[in-house]
């Protein structure tokens, strides 16, 4: 039982380090190779806000959420736009910005142990006899939160109607009036703030360190391979697999084999089904 | 209303470059030298630089550009004539090192033996380790490379072979400074003429196929598997001679040969000397190098630099060194009115 629960909390845990990098993808075809950079960013600025300046704890997430985003928004406005299009171009600059930031902030002394954010709420409770602390509860109930919030938002809202329009079909939404270029930003900002809100979610969990900068953009990136790049159905099916996977991996072999697990998953799925499980890309089918 | 005088800039091949492009190269000394001068001056420069370094340390740092030269030239080639955009270079000179290692030490091979054998069986193994991204255009391959070195080093870690987080520290060293840096520059000069050669083959225009139109190459009845494979398993020589090389360099095997560095350097050395040009990279690593050994002292800081430099280069001048160098030395610009 044990094994469900964790499986299904790790899948939520993927699931929400992936679809911020999903909904950028989706919309702008600019892969954010700064996602993982942007996820440790919004925690480190968390514990700065918290330990540095003592506000409020709501207050720090907050803050350091809006400064994500906007870091993602300037980050499509400064660099990625002017690369647009240009698929070498675009992996190497976001990249090689995921990278400054993640280096800079090993540079400043940011490895394990000290750096840790508080739990929502202490203590422990029993879900069917298996222990399970709040914060993990938290995760579930924020992931089901923000996915409900995307699927609204991008259903019921005009800004966010355009975004799906973009990503269906480009062509088209540029005739009905829908600049690709500010659905493209406001993609990336609400990317990043994405990868803020999970950072804040799911950190707490462990320590803020570098290396999960760079596990993150890796997780991110195979789950929504899996799923099929641009689908989001399909992210959150490809969450599950893995997430199951990893916590089987995880209880009966070894607890290092977390990201062999994700890059087997991709290959499987490389190999087998290029265009992911719910991929709609049908010329990556015929290109095997 | 004053007329407005709309001007610009408009570009022409100095003759001397239109002659050297034909038969007339050969029937003067003009022409001739101007074919080969930058050539020689690179061959030349390259050549000499061991007798110049003032010491040990520069040596050293001589033989390091040859193995960063080694990944920025093979990044160069398969981004930008192949369309795969690599971003594990630790993951070839990290697998090149530990063959090395494994040979020396367990087999008890001579470095002679182990660096052809290192490089050759490493490549291999590179480019079936990447196969399953390679039918596919887009961030695949990019990703995959990525995850390579660190998924790598973290096995080593953890199962603890291979020395585990300590490395292979008894692998021989290569004594003579000299045979040292005449083997990696030789290499590279190798490396970089063989594979312009290359691209101007039968070859490379399937290749550029391959990066622009992968359609095309498949209606033509090729495989683009097979030509991307092929491009891999050059590269992936490349960079496995140069982790051999280092790690007979240093006496030393260990994860920090899949480190970071090896991934980012090569993106920033060829976006600072021109991308597409094969040489350029050269350049830029000769560059950049220098710069980062002064950068020592602020450790992690170089990858930013490295970062940094790459976006800057990229938003603002983004044809690179040579490519810009190039258009200085064979046209000539003025201003014409429209």
């Amino acid at each position: 039982m044990g094994l469900v629960i964790y499986g299904l909390i790790n899948s939520l845990i993927l699931a929400l380090m992936a679809i911020g990098f999903a909904l950028a993808y989706s919309v702008s075809r600019v892969p954010n190779f700064a996602h993982g950079a942007l996820y440790i960013l919004s925690a480190y600025l968390c514990w700065i806000f918290l330990n540095n300046l003592g506000l409020n704890y709501v207050l720090c997430i907050v803050l350091s959420i809006v400064i994500t985003s906007i870091v993602g928004w300037l980050i499509y406005e400064l660099v990625l736009i002017r690369v647009r299009g240009m698929p070498t171009s675009e992996i190497i600059a976001s990249f090689s910005i995921g990278v400054a930031i993640l280096e800079f902030l090993r540079w400043q002394g940011l490895r394990g142990g000290t750096y840790t954010l508080p739990v929502f709420a202490p203590g422990t409770i029993y879900l069917l006899e298996v222990p399970v602390d709040i914060q993990r509860i938290s995760v579930v109930g924020i992931a089901v939160l923000v996915t409900v919030l995307i699927w609204l938002f991008t259903h019921y809202n005009r800004i966010g109607l355009g975004l799906r329009a973009i990503a269906q079909d480009e062509r088209a939404a540029l005739m009905l009036g829908i600049g690709s270029d500010r659905a493209a930003s406001i993609a990336l900002a609400l990317g990043s703030a994405l990868a803020g809100v999970a950072a804040i979610v799911i950190l707490p969990l462990g320590n803020i360190t570098v290396t999960t900068g760079y596990e993150v953009l890796i997780f991110a990136i195979a789950v929504c391979i899996c799923g099929g790049l641009g689908s989001w159905t399909g992210t959150i099916v490809a969450a599950f697999v893995i997430g199951f996977a990893q916590i089987l991996t995880v209880t009966f072999i070894a607890p290092h084999y977390q990201m062999v697990v994700a890059l087997l998953a991709v290959i499987l799925i490389l190999i087998f089904k290029p265009s992911g499980l719910f991929g709609t890309q049908k010329e990556l089918e015929e290109r095997v | 209303m004053t007329k407005e005088t709309l001007r610009r800039r408009e570009r022409l091949d100095r003759g001397v470059k239109v002659r050297a492009d034909t038969i007339y190269a050969v029937s003067s000394a003009k022409e001739a030298l101007f074919l080969v001068a930058p050539r020689a001056i690179l061959i030349v420069a390259l050549l000499a630089a061991p007798l110049i370094a003032p010491n040990l340390y520069w040596q050293r740092v001589i033989c390091l550009i040859g193995v960063y030269a080694l990944l920025a030239i093979g990044f160069d080639f398969l981004a930008y004539y192949t369309g795969l955009v690599c971003l594990g270079g630790a993951m070839f000179i990290g697998i090149g090192a530990y063959m090395a290692g494994i040979f020396n030490m367990y087999l008890g091979l001579d470095p002679v033996v182990t660096i052809p054998l290192a490089t050759i069986i490493g490549a291999t193994i590179c480019t079936l380790l990447l196969l399953p991204a390679l039918p596919l255009r887009g961030v695949y391959f990019a990703i995959i490379s990525f995850v390579y070195p660190l998924i790598l080093a973290r096995i080593i870690c953890a199962t603890n072979i291979l020395g585990g987080t300590d490395g292979l520290y008894d692998v021989d060293i290569l004594l003579n400074v000299w045979t040292n840096q005449y083997l990696i520059l030789i290499v590279v000069l190798l490396c970089c003429f063989g594979l312009r050669k290359l691209v101007n083959e039968d070859i490379g225009l399937v290749l550029r196929g391959v990066k622009d139109n992968d359609q095309a190459i498949r209606a033509s009845g090729m495989s683009i598997t097979y030509y991307k494979a092929m491009a891999v398993f050059i590269t992936a020589l490349m960079g496995c001679f140069g982790g051999a090389y280092l790690a007979h360099l240093y006496g030393f095997c260990g994860i920090s040969l899949f480190a970071m560095d090896f991934s980012i350097f090569p993106l920033a050395a060829t976006v600072v000397g021109g991308p597409a040009t094969l040489v350029g990279p050269l350049l830029g690593t000769i560059i950049l190098i220098p710069i980062s050994e002064t950068l020592r002292a602020f450790g992690t800081l170089r990858i930013v630099f490295y970062s940094v430099v790459i976006v800057l280069f990229i938003i603002f001048w983004s044809e690179g060194l040579l490519n810009w160098g190039r258009r200085r030395y064979e046209q000539f610009e003025r201003w014409v009115r429209v």
